[in-house]
């Protein structure tokens, strides 16, 4: 994994505050809107198509009263007010169509690059894995689950896959629009290719892992398209509601006809109130504005995904992140950096310092491991030891094998060796040699100060101990306190013993952590915590992570890791960087925050709505209503307009909004909700009072009503 | 405000809201136990009695039921009650204990009356003493007041235990919740107030009406009966059906100042306290105590605003030189409809707690208020029957509310919404917009037809915005399973007895059903850990909004209807 430049992908996702449509074609998103207005894309959201059935029914009255002025369906007002309001019902179509076409058309260009990477490709496909003179080539996307197939230098990966064979240097960015190239190469847990991506050098042969059609840059391009997403479900829960409000306001409404008419002969003055009017009436109250706007946040919710580089495989993984209470972060990586350094040299009895670092400098010379160069360095640095390769000292290096846990090297009589204490002491044993107790201790410190201890050796004596720390990253520590005030419990998982796990985790900060792990622990682990309730989260990308990943509720994959890795997750980050689920949670957030803001702010609006509509709806037969008139509209019909207007003019004012998301901060949830109750909600029953005068105002001034 | 309200009127509403929430920690703890079948004050007494109703009706204590074994006992427990109420109305006259000799009831006006009783509405088409026998008042009617609140107990307790349990499929046994509610609840304390209400002069008695000569020789017969039992049931229950045609106002029902106090009490006593027993179900009191809060805090305010219209009269009286300020010799304002030994303060307090709880009895006419007054009552039942509300209906009703809230305000902090624990998803939003919507429904759609039509028309009595009104108050109490009347409608015609009986039932199993849905739906889930990320439902903020959103959809729901009565009504009055 290579820690990268992220920006020019920013530009999908999170655009800037000042211009909301960057990224988009405008031109064909006014088109869309237009095009949509058919009855069976309206039928897909009842609150819109409750718009779409009132415009039709209020076009049909303004063409009537055209042609018969004095009909009865008119109610007696002119052709010139049933006009307006039916301009903007539609109006009201038009914008929520436009929102969601905008959102749509974000991703498009990123689809569009997309789909250029799935070119119709030729693979050489192989029948054996050992025998790449003979392949036959074939149109890539004949190829099926299990085909082996040999890339070359020069030639596109033709599907998703792993690699069995070989290694080569992959340039992904068409996918992850990285343009350093990456390694993928046989075993380990760098075996996985993308479909897309192009081999720059060398070679490797692949066994296919999807079938057409089904490979991650299909997926990612379904996602960017929107074409296939699906409806959440908090997002189906959500429409629930809005339906169910929507079926409240057809009553109240449906139901005002007779009532009027009632209350016209109880009077004896006024006329009943105009179907005109109960559809304008209608369609300010049932929630137009969340309704209108809803599409296009889930869309450019998940674009903000694809704008932080991480590919879910459904929008519900991603409204599961909003959710996460546990998260299973591995140390290395993630809250160290990859490797542990040397930091201090602690001599046994009757050594200096120097004798141990110089000998333990000539045991690393050719440790190309990142702990063996830091010896070297840090050797260097304090001891001003000359620069010397291992060719320089004739010497013979004894590389470090799992089985004996040490490394060593031997120039000509001297036999140095460095490795875990343990594995140090049986050696020096088996040598005649005693391990010094004050060596002891400091092994025990350095081990509860959560480093690693390096024990140094030659022949049968104990030089010393090297001190190997792992270094926290600097910045872990604030976003894992930033996770404790989200209500997120962070859990570290590493493979170090007990003490040295704790040392680290109380320096990280981490609130628990999984010591000596192993696969079958941490699914345990995530068992358990899942039988108590917790939503958990969980980043990987070894072979050995997947049962825990396919057990977690949310799982992200890195793109470096195995395939089975990724097949184990339900979002894979691009960039592999294992930090990326904070932002993912935060995504998450955001999305449901957005929607439960902008539902609030629409029915919070319509307590204005009933002020400037009743009392003109019912002037005639009991003017004395005209109290209610607190905005002090200009007339009943401008007063009806303005608050059609109004209606309308809110779903086009909040679209970058929608897109853009409401902010998330980290803090408790009881914070978060003032804040957005106070915007949202209070702002929502303030701002409509001012906007439907201003426009009354606007109306009177230009004579329009 | 006048003076007076915040004077002696306004210190027995104090008075009376204080000595409520002093009773509901003890009585909503004792519940509690009651129905978690843990050891209580009545277990030594009643414990035998309980077990020989399960031997009875030959029910095993410990059997779990499933939503639909839930329901189904529900429903056909109900239908039985139904039915056999109906047949003792239609055949009253075949029945004993009927010195009056009054027949039987027509079938509209018996199905009215039954779907009244079993839904725990009591609203009533006849008029008491002169329609109903002693045997229907007392096997028929009181019975169900026992009955139909149990049931209500019953669903509500089984809708949270679901709360409690995680990934459970049952929620309790219905003949033993209900059975429990009746025995260890509802028939002791009943007991106790009919003991207390007796002596001061509540008439308990099998004898014929009596007939009395009046000063100016006229004769008049005085209506008795066995008043005092029903009456301690009536007002406990949310039941509010009176024995007598005038209920609360009689002085037979409610006779001193005192007795007015406790029948007052009564209404909201078993719905308030049901809130604490809630809160100590789930484990978390401080859950029971938000509710309590978000409904006092709705409360109280109408009450004062009630009270201070009352007061200040009708300016069109002033206008005649008619005092109308309170002096020591008058209590002043609109006295009209109200009697002289409750005053305002405590006609205006009935007023609202019989309507914000599903009572439904009156001690004054709600139909003389000034409109504002009489806004009061009508917003109160608007708001769905859940400040305070019914007997168990109130709360489940509240809960259903909760559930909405916590939806929306769960978005807002950007998690799926919990409530105790537990994930609201698409069906316990789908369930609650039911419960919500179908009230709403049967108001709009009942008041609609009422004024459309000629049957519907024919029973109203007063002119202009007035009759508007009284309609709307009687569906909405209808569809709301209050049962008030505003009076000033002829609502014993067969048109109002269907009409109303069939909103009774919908506003009644459309909301009770969908509640024990969502309980057994939570009951299926597993419960999450509280966090910094979980929506705190016990803060004033959570309270605020919770208010907010019940308050919304009321007037939402229902701002055109008010607006074309009552609202009218004020702006007419003061207008001239």
């Amino acid at each position: 994994m290579s820690g990268k430049p992220k920006s020019h992908h920013r530009a999908v996702g999170a655009a800037p505050a000042l211009n909301p449509f960057r990224g988009a074609d405008v031109g064909p998103a006014i088109r869309l809107s237009i095009t949509r207005l058919t009855p069976l894309y309206q039928a897909r959201n009842p609150v819109m198509f409750v718009v779409f059935v009132g415009s039709i029914v209020t076009t049909a009255i303004f063409a009537l009263t055209l042609i018969w002025p004095n009909s009865p369906l008119a109610g007696g007002q002119g052709a010139g007010f049933v006009g307006w309001i039916t301009f903007w019902l539609w109006f009201t179509l038009i914008f929520a169509n436009f929102a969601e076409a905008i959102a749509e058309g974000k991703g498009r260009a990123q689809a569009d690059s997309l789909k250029k990477a799935r070119r119709d490709v030729s693979a050489k496909q192989l029948t054996r894995a050992d025998d790449r003179k003979s392949f036959k080539t074939v149109a890539a996307n004949s190829l099926r689950k299990g085909d082996l197939v040999l890339i070359e230098a020069g030639d596109f990966v033709p599907s998703d896959g792993q690699v069995i064979e070989g290694i080569a240097s992959i340039d992904e960015s068409a996918v992850t629009g990285e343009s350093a190239p990456v390694i993928r190469e046989s075993g380990g847990d760098r075996d996985a290719v993308t479909g897309g991506t192009r081999v720059l050098s060398d070679w490797v042969v692949v066994r296919v892992t999807s079938d057409p059609g089904e490979s991650f840059l299909d997926r990612m391009i379904g996602l960017v398209e929107s074409a296939k997403r699906q409806k959440t479900p908090n997002e189906i829960a959500l429409s629930i509601l809005l339906a169910a409000m929507t079926i409240i306001f057809l009553l109240v409404s449906a139901t005002l006809l007779p009532f009027s008419a009632f209350s016209v002969t109880r009077a004896g003055s006024g006329t009943v109130i105009t179907v005109t009017v109960l559809i304008a009436l209608l369609v300010c109250l049932i929630p137009t504005t969340i309704g209108g706007l809803l599409s296009a946040i889930g869309i450019s919710g998940m674009q903000r995904l694809i704008g932080a580089n991480v590919i879910a495989t459904s929008g519900r993984a991603v409204e599961a992140a909003g959710d996460v209470n546990v998260l299973l972060l591995d140390k290395t990586g993630t809250i160290t950096f990859g490797n542990r350094q040397a930091v201090e040299f602690f001599a046994a009895p009757g050594v200096t310092r120097q004798q141990l670092a110089e000998a333990a400098e000539l045991a690393s010379l050719a440790d190309e491991t990142p702990e063996g160069r830091s010896i070297v360095v840090l050797a260097r640095r304090l001891f001003g030891l000359p620069e010397r390769t291992a060719k320089d000292v004739e010497a013979n290096f004894i590389p470090f094998s799992a089985e004996q846990r040490i490394s060593g090297v031997v120039i000509r009589e001297r036999h140095i060796m460095k490795g875990a204490s343990d594995a140090i002491a049986r050696l020096v044993a088996m040598k005649g040699g005693a391990f010094p107790p004050d060596t002891a201790r400091e092994i025990d410190d350095i081990a509860r100060k959560g480093g690693t201890p390096l024990v140094v050796a030659e022949g049968p004596q104990v030089l010393g101990v090297v001190y190997l720390k792992d270094i926290v990253k600097p910045d872990i520590k604030a976003r894992l306190a930033d996770l404790r005030k989200m209500g997120i419990k962070s859990v570290m998982i590493t493979g170090d013993n007990p003490l040295t796990a704790a040392a680290i985790a109380s320096e990280a900060g981490v609130d628990d952590f999984i010591a000596e792990a192993t696969p079958e622990t941490k699914l345990k682990y995530i068992r358990r915590m899942q039988e108590g309730g917790e939503l958990v989260a969980m980043v990987g990308d070894g072979t050995n992570d997947a049962p825990a990943l396919a057990q977690s509720d949310v799982a992200v994959a890195m793109n470096s890791g195995t395939q089975a890795a990724k097949e184990a997750g339900n979002m894979v980050d691009l960039d592999s960087d294992p930090t990326k689920l904070i932002e993912i949670v935060e995504i998450g957030k955001q999305l449901l925050m957005t929607r439960g803001a902008l539902t609030t702010f629409s029915i919070a609006n319509d307590l204005a709505k009933y002020f400037a509509i009743i009392p003109a709806a019912f002037a005639g037969t009991y003017p004395a209503l005209g109290a209610l008139n607190l905005m002090g509209l200009a007339s009943p019909e401008s007063a009806i307009l303005s608050a059609v207007i109004f209606n309308a003019l809110v779903i086009i004012a909040l679209v970058p909004l929608a897109l853009r998301g409401v902010k998330y901060r980290a803090e408790s949830a009881e914070r978060l909700l003032t804040r957005n109750v106070l915007i949202y909600g209070l702002g929502g029953v303030v701002t409509p009072f001012i906007g439907i005068k201003l426009i009354d105002l606007a109306l009177s001034a230009t004579g329009l009503a | 405000m006048t003076a007076s309200l915040f004077g002696w009127g306004g210190l027995q509403i104090a008075v009376y809201l204080v000595v409520l929430l002093a009773c509901v920690v003890p009585l909503g703890t004792f519940m509690a136990r009651v129905f978690q079948g843990e050891r209580n004050l009545l277990t030594p007494v009643i414990s035998p009695l309980e077990r020989l109703v399960y031997a009875a009706i030959g029910t095993d204590a410990d059997k779990d039921m499933s939503f639909r074994d839930y329901a189904m006992a529900v429903i056909v427990f109900s239908g039985a009650s139904f039915a056999l109420l109906f047949l003792m109305l239609v055949g009253q006259g075949l029945l004993p204990f009927n010195p009056q000799g009054l027949p039987g009831l027509t079938p509209d006006l018996a199905f009215n009356t039954a779907v009244s009783f079993v839904t725990n509405t009591n609203w009533q088409s006849y008029a008491g003493e002169s329609t109903l026998s002693y045997f229907s008042q007392m096997a028929g009617l009181t019975v169900q007041n026992f009955l139909s609140a149990g049931v209500g107990m019953a669903v509500l307790v089984a809708m949270v235990r679901g709360m409690t349990r995680r990934k459970a499929t049952g929620i309790g046994n219905f003949w033993v919740d209900l059975t429990r509610a009746v025995l260890y609840v509802l028939l002791p304390l009943s007991l106790l107030f009919a003991f207390v209400l007796g002596p001061m002069g509540v008439v308990q008695t099998f004898a014929a009406y009596v007939d009395a000569h009046t000063l100016e020789g006229a004769k008049q017969t005085i209506a008795l009966g066995p008043v005092a039992s029903q009456e301690a049931i009536k007002m406990l229950g949310t039941n509010g059906g009176g024995f007598f045609n005038t209920n609360s106002a009689h002085p037979f029902e409610n006779p001193t100042p005192f007795s007015n106090f406790l029948e007052c009490l009564a209404i909201l006593l078993i719905p308030a306290a049901l809130c604490h027993s809630f809160g100590v179900m789930v484990k978390d009191r401080r859950q029971g105590l938000a509710l309590i809060a978000a409904m006092t805090v709705v409360f109280v305010p109408l009450v004062l605003f009630a009270a201070s219209a009352e007061q200040a009269g009708n300016p069109h009286l002033n206008a005649l030189g008619i005092d109308q300020v309170a002096s020591t010799v008058q209590p002043g304002g609109n006295m009209e409809g109200k009697e002289v030994r409750f005053g305002i303060a405590n006609s205006a307090l009935w007023a609202a707690a019989t309507t914000a709880a599903s009572n439904g009895s009156v001690n004054s006419m709600h139909d003389s208020y000034t409109p504002l007054g009489g806004f009061v009552p009508m917003l109160l039942m608007k708001f769905g029957e859940v400040i305070y509300g019914g007997v168990g209906s109130g709360l489940y009703g509240m809960l259903v509310f909760v559930i909405v809230t916590v939806f929306i305000a769960g978005l807002m902090v950007g998690r799926t919404p919990e409530y105790l624990g537990k994930k609201i998803q698409s069906f316990e939003m789908k369930m609650a917009s039911i419960a919500i919507l179908a009230p709403c429904a049967v108001v709009l759609i009942g008041t609609a037809i009422a004024v459309a039509t000629d049957s519907g028309r024919a029973g109203i009595l007063n002119p202009g915005a007035q009759g508007f009104s009284e309609v709307l108050y009687a569906f909405t109490s209808a569809g709301n399973n209050n049962g008030s009347a505003f009076a000033g409608l002829s609502a014993n015609t067969p048109f109002y007895n269907v009409a109303l009986g069939l909103c009774m039932l919908i506003g009644r199993y459309m909301v009770l059903i969908p509640a024990l849905a969502i309980g057994a739906s939570l009951a299926a889930k597993n419960t999450t850990p509280a966090s910094a990320g979980t929506l705190p439902t016990h803060t004033p903020l959570f309270v605020a909004v919770l208010i907010g959103v019940i308050i919304l959809v009321g007037v939402l729901t229902y701002a055109p209807s008010l607006a074309l009565g009552p609202v009218i009504e004020h702006f007419v009055m003061i207008g001239g």
